[in-house]
């Protein structure tokens, strides 16, 4: 099967029924794998244990980016190709990467309070986070409010792609400016900067929470379809309706 | 496992995380099951999207029907 036949939502509905299972069960065996490895992963000699909450914030942190990028390149499906799921995908990954946007933001700040001695600073690194969820819940208002999805879904295109200047401000944020959150210390030039003990579990729950974004997105789509039929048979049941 | 004494923010963020991942997972799985049952409901009543009228022409049931 050509990837360009997915385009149709019939079998993209077929192939993704099959998919689904499979990947909810490789998300659920990884997370399993992940937690193991978190709970016998060695306190760190500064932050002590709570460099468990590293875990999940910088996962969660990685996919509230990816969740914008993935909707980004929706937008450029939207509007150049005209794909047909090009904007279901990009309205289903909004409240997955709104959520997991929460996530990093309340996993931060509580790593923030016994670290940095604040649950909050208005800093870069962090007002560019906060300004990111505003903007899922700005896309997640626009498809809200417009009614029919093919003008909504273009809305929505334009401001994903006006949005996405925000994720390489994002990501070097604390190389640009002076930030109480710190720099990079996996994704970099050099290498990780982090002992391969606390690494190693690190990458398992980001594989983890990355395949827990992909099955969350692939069922948010499947319900985008339906929900799409739905109203397409809502507008017949109108038109056929008596008196019209 | 010795949390040592940030223990409460650990739990915390590991609950909020828990928490906010059940809320997304349980919603997405709800409204899947309720367009299922919509959906049933509409092909019940006969009312099918004109795409699959013309797959199925004399099968189903058409607008005509609905009046």
């Amino acid at each position: 099967m050509a990837l360009i036949d997915l385009a149709n939502p019939t079998r993209f509905l077929s192939l993704s029924g099959r998919v689904l299972p499979w990947l909810a069960a490789a998300t659920a065996l990884c997370f399993a794998f992940g937690f193991w490895l978190t709970a016998g992963a060695p306190d760190d000699y500064q932050q002590g244990a709570t460099v468990k909450i590293m875990f999940i914030h910088v996962p969660s942190a990685w996919l509230a980016m990816l969740g914008w990028t993935v909707m980004t390149i929706a937008a450029l499906g939207t509007l150049v190709w005209r794909h047909p799921l090009a904007d279901m995908a990009g309205k289903a990954a909004a409240p997955i990467g709104a959520a997991f946007t929460l996530i990093c933001l309340i996993t931060g700040s509580l790593w923030g309070r016994p670290m940095w001695g604040t649950y909050w600073v208005w800093d870069a690194r962090l007002t560019s986070v906060f300004v990111l969820f505003l903007m899922y819940l700005g896309v997640i208002v626009l498809w809200r409010t417009i009614d029919d999805p093919t003008r909504a879904g273009r809305a929505a295109a334009i401001l994903t792609l006006v949005g996405a200047i925000n994720i390489p401000i994002i990501k070097f944020s604390v190389d640009w400016w002076n930030t109480l959150h710190q720099p990079a210390s996996v994704v970099k030039m050099s290498g990780p900067a982090i002992h391969s003990s606390i690494l190693v579990p690190l990458l398992v729950m980001a594989i983890a929470f990355t395949l827990l974004f992909f099955t969350l997105h692939l069922a948010a789509m499947r319900n985008e379809i339906l929900k799409r039929r739905i109203r397409s048979m809502q507008l017949l049941q109108a038109e056929a309706a008596p008196g019209r | 496992m010795d949390l040592g004494p940030h223990a409460t923010f650990i739990i915390a963020a590991y609950a909020a995380s828990a928490f906010i991942l059940a809320l997304l997972i349980g919603w997405i799985v709800a409204e899947n099951r309720a367009l299922k049952r919509t959906l049933a409901d509409f092909e019940s009543r006969g009312i099918t999207r004109r795409s699959d009228e013309r797959k199925s022409a004399p099968k189903t049931a058409t607008r005509a029907s609905l009046a």
